[in-house]
């Protein structure tokens, strides 16, 4: 198995010259690339890279949208035994600063004007970076930088290469070893700067391998590329297993077409991020809503069918004779066609991962037949660690680990990771390696979580936030705040909820509202209301969250490990949480250390024991002015539930 | 503005009157302009503008005067003889298809160059397809260059006002006109939208070199993309020259800021 991504592509074009590896819309036909052609395109681009320079071991910048010229020339570099390190093509400029003067990049092939135009603004703080090529040269006519050229030139020049150096691609090839430097990924760094993760060949195929292998895949898969490449996952999705695998990749039309492409493809292999779920989703009911009485009812009808019987269908278990029928019978009529106009036709397999997805939008899309799971896994752990198998699947664990991988929970419930998979360091940063990656081998992942009965990972937190409950009836019991807090958030009446818990003796949260779906639901049963702040405080709101807050209650006792963080008391507060007034990040996370510094009133009020508490507080508007609400909040003492797991 | 470089005159106004009965909608107006430039004639509401662009149009018969493309006079021609010799437009309250596609759209620019008759295109059969594709791949290459692909199929009735505005623009170029006229182009529109457009007409006026003349309100625009202005009021030019020189010209100051006369 020991092998090279550009080792992989003689292969198939020696194998399979005819067969399609890429396709492009373009012109408004999907354009296909043979593996013969392909492999062509390549020798020329590394012709056109070597002649300009670029050595074994040096770093070759790739920015842009997923498109066939770049992803050769990402093998292009790696043919020469060269470094590609893809960056997020939707970045500012000033965020190329530091991973293109940190790895003495020289060299960048680019998209169009707009990637361009970035690394041009740049280029000061990047002596180094003195050649760069664009695919598109809309825009670029009348550019005369120095260094700068269209990619065209680039495969002109490496023709002429080729030519008078014979034989030099393949034996720079086989130069190439499995264990030489493939790639290299900068991660975003939600914490400090960002960090370049570098990833050999080998880890990079063995992991690509072990997730084919899992979930079957073969080269008559057809997968859609529409993540950014400098993500890992689109790397492996689209790259890694596609020159494992020998599947077709197939290229957009544009950022705008993606669903239209997505419907045109029907790709067999998906990935795509909890919120294009939730988005597809939103389209899906906000049409129905529009549709004529009868076609809602029976949409309605067979969605109840398809929540009852298409669980059970997925995970293989034995249905009645009437359930099978009634479900043919609904796919023939709902299930069938909504697949086909979200472009999930054909989905065999389809991956979510990244953040909580809630119950509802995960059990909607396999009730209709679509195989939707999830994973677990990380830039540095070359993405697949844990997968769900099929008909294995739940909402709240992210599956089993795979072949090769190793799982430990240290004491303090951080997961550990070994496998075949895991970075050889971060670029030139040899403390924050030692940080994450032991001696022995096992990578820290910081995430927190436990395998539970059936062998499942389950991931509740990040291990800096997990805390534990001190006295009370729960002592010691673990704490996970943001497992509380999405479980609340699942719930289409709350927005936001912020769990307090940890070195206390029970767990009580803040609540907000959503103001469409509860002013919604307010309308509906002929309840008039002000204000957010007047909605908020109404008994009958304060009564709907109370029955939330119970049933994520319900549902934590039934948790092995956290039955102790179900919450006993909660206020619906009286404003939202605004990134503008700093309680929320940009990226909308909570910032829970803020919110209980600046409504320390209202925390001390919730363990105080306290029916009510006035309050006023300064808010921001969007024009910069600050005023003042003030309001008095009622305080919501809640059930909780004896553990069903430790009983057990 | 490096890589354009005004070369001949292309077109030629010379001394051109317009009545309507009794009402004088243009007056002994003369210009010309010159190939690859943007020429911008601006002026008050009922300056003449419009009129102007339907003289050259072949819309309106003006009683005086003549105009010249390439040195040749075309008097008495209606639009389709105008359109034939390469003069395309956009209109000021968009003349779109509202049910059909946008591709269908910008197919029916193409309409003149089409040489295959109604019973071949019907049955679609032999040289009508083989047409067909090509000027599809024309079309497509409009999409592409305006970056609509993602409303190819939709209805334009259905799309943003700033996108059918841009669909009129597919329209006019796939009749690749050596000069295009448009009227208004961002009437209506928000700020993102103009700049949106300006750099479509920059980009037309660059990659194609092709000539535009353009009717717009918003003086930053006009001053912005054209090489030259041309300022109409009551029906008679009163400016003529670079934005600067306008700008600087006190006939023009006191017709858009209405000081005493």
């Amino acid at each position: 198995m020991q092998t090279t991504f550009p080792r992989l592509l003689l292969a198939h074009a020696a194998a399979r010259p005819g067969a399609p590896a890429l396709r492009e819309k373009e012109f408004g036909i999907w354009q296909t690339l043979s593996w013969r052609a392909l492999a062509d395109l390549v020798e020329a681009i590394a012709g056109g890279l070597a002649g300009a320079g670029l050595r074994r071991g040096q770093h070759l910048v790739v920015i842009g949208e997923n498109r066939p010229r770049l992803y050769a020339s990402m093998l292009a570099a790696q043919a020469l035994g060269a470094i590609p390190v893809p960056l997020y093509q939707d970045a500012v400029a000033a965020e190329f600063v530091l991973p293109i003067a940190n790895a003495e990049v020289s060299f960048a092939v680019v998209e169009d004007q707009e990637q361009v135009d970035k690394l041009l603004e740049v280029r000061g703080q990047c002596p180094a970076l003195t050649r760069i090529w664009f695919d598109d040269a809309r825009g670029l006519r009348h550019y005369d930088e120095p260094g700068l050229a269209p990619l065209d030139a680039l495969v002109e020049a490496g023709r002429a290469y080729a030519a008078s150096h014979p034989g030099f691609f393949a034996a720079e090839i086989e130069i190439g070893q499995p264990d030489d430097v493939a790639a290299m990924f900068y991660t975003s760094g939600t914490t400090g700067k960002a960090k370049g993760v570098v990833h050999s060949h080998d880890t990079l195929i063995d992991r690509a391998h072990a997730g084919a292998r899992f979930d079957k895949l073969t080269s008559e898969d057809e997968v859609l590329a529409y993540l950014p490449p400098a993500w890992i996952g689109q790397n492996i999705f689209s790259y890694a297993q596609w020159l494992v695998c020998g599947y077709v990749v197939n290229c957009p039309e544009s950022a705008d077409t993606v669903m239209l492409d997505l419907r045109e493809i029907g790709p067999t292999y998906y990935f795509a991020p909890p919120r294009v779920f939730e988005s597809l989703l939103t389209s899906v009911m906000i049409r129905m809503e529009d549709a004529a009485r009868p076609k809602r009812w029976l949409f309605e009808r067979c969605m109840a069918l398809a929540r009852r019987v298409g669980p059970a269908r997925m995970d293989g278990r034995a249905l009645g004779l009437l359930d099978r029928l009634a479900w043919a019978i609904g796919n023939l009529l709902v299930y069938a066609p909504l697949r086909n106009t979200l472009g999930f036709s054909r989905v065999r397999v389809a991956y979510t991962a990244g953040e909580a997805i809630g119950p509802d939008l995960f059990i909607f899309y396999r009730s209709i037949g679509i195989n939707l799971k999830q994973l677990y896994g990380s830039t540095e752990t070359a993405v697949f660690v844990c997968l769900q198998p099929d008909h294995e699947v739940k909402n709240d664990t992210v599956g089993v680990p795979i072949e090769g991988v190793e799982i430990k929970v240290t004491e303090a419930g951080e997961v550990l990771v070994r496998s075949p998979g895991l970075l050889k360091e971060y670029y030139k940063d040899p403390a924050a390696t030692a940080e994450v990656l032991g001696a022995d081998g096992w990578y820290r992942t910081g995430d927190a979580g436990f395998l539970d009965a059936s062998g499942h990972l389950k991931i509740i937190d990040r291990a800096k936030d997990v805390g534990r409950i001190v006295g009370g009836a729960n002592d010691g019991a673990l704490f996970a705040p943001k497992y509380v807090e999405n479980k609340l958030k699942f719930f289409p009446y709350i927005k936001e909820a912020v769990a307090f818990g940890d070195q206390r003796e029970k767990v009580c949260a803040f609540v907000n509202i959503d103001i469409e779906a509860v002013g919604n639901w307010a309308e509906k049963r002929a309840l008039p209301y002000g204000s957010y702040a007047d909605l908020a405080q109404k008994p009958q709101v304060l009564e709907l969250v109370r029955e939330c807050v119970e049933k994520v209650n319900a549902d934590l006792a039934a948790d092995e490990k956290l039955a102790g963080s179900q919450i006993s008391r909660f206020l619906v507060l009286h404003k939202e949480l605004d990134a503008d007034d700093g309680e929320l990040t940009r990226t909308r996370k909570v910032r829970r250390g803020f919110i209980a510094e600046r409504y320390r009133l209202l925390v001390d009020a919730l363990y105080a024991g306290k029916t009510e508490q006035h309050v006023e507080t300064e808010v921001r508007f969007e024009d910069g002015r600050t005023g003042k609400i003030a309001a008095t909040l009622k305080i919501v003492d809640v059930r909780t539930f004896p553990a069903v797991g430790r009983a057990a | 503005m490096a890589g354009r470089a005004a070369g001949d005159v292309i077109l030629d106004v010379r001394n051109i009157s317009l009545r309507f009965g009794g009402v004088k909608a243009l007056t002994d107006i003369t210009f010309d302009v010159r190939e690859h430039e943007i020429r911008a004639i601006i002026g008050p509401n009922g300056a003449g503008k419009s009129s102007m662009l339907n003289c050259i149009n072949g819309v309106y018969q003006p009683q005086e005067g003549s105009i010249h493309l390439r040195g040749r006079a075309f008097r008495h021609m209606n639009p389709r003889q105008v359109a034939e010799m390469g003069v395309a437009r956009t209109f000021q309250n968009l003349a779109l298809f509202k049910g059909m596609s946008v591709l269908d759209n910008i197919m029916t620019g193409r309409n003149l160059k089409m040489r295959t008759n109604i019973l071949q295109q019907a049955l679609r059969w032999g040289a009508a397809e083989r047409e067909e594709t090509a000027h599809r791949k024309v079309v497509e290459g409009i999409i592409d260059f305006l970056e609509i692909q993602a409303y190819r199929k939709t209805p334009v009735g259905k799309m943003p006002y700033g996108l059918q505005k841009r669909v009129d623009l597919g329209r006019a170029l796939a009749m690749e006109p050596q000069v295009l006229l448009l009227d208004e182009p961002m009437a209506g529109m928000n700020v993102e939208e103009k700049q949106d457009m300006s750099r479509f007409i920059l980009d037309v006026n660059d990659e194609f070199g092709t000539t535009i003349v353009l009717i717009e309100h918003d003086m930053g625009v006009v001053m912005d993309l054209s090489d030259r202005v041309v300022v109409l009021d009551y029906g008679r030019k009163i400016g003529d020259g670079s934005p600067e020189e306008v700008r600087a010209n006190p006939d023009v100051i006191s017709a858009y800021l209405g000081t005493v006369h």
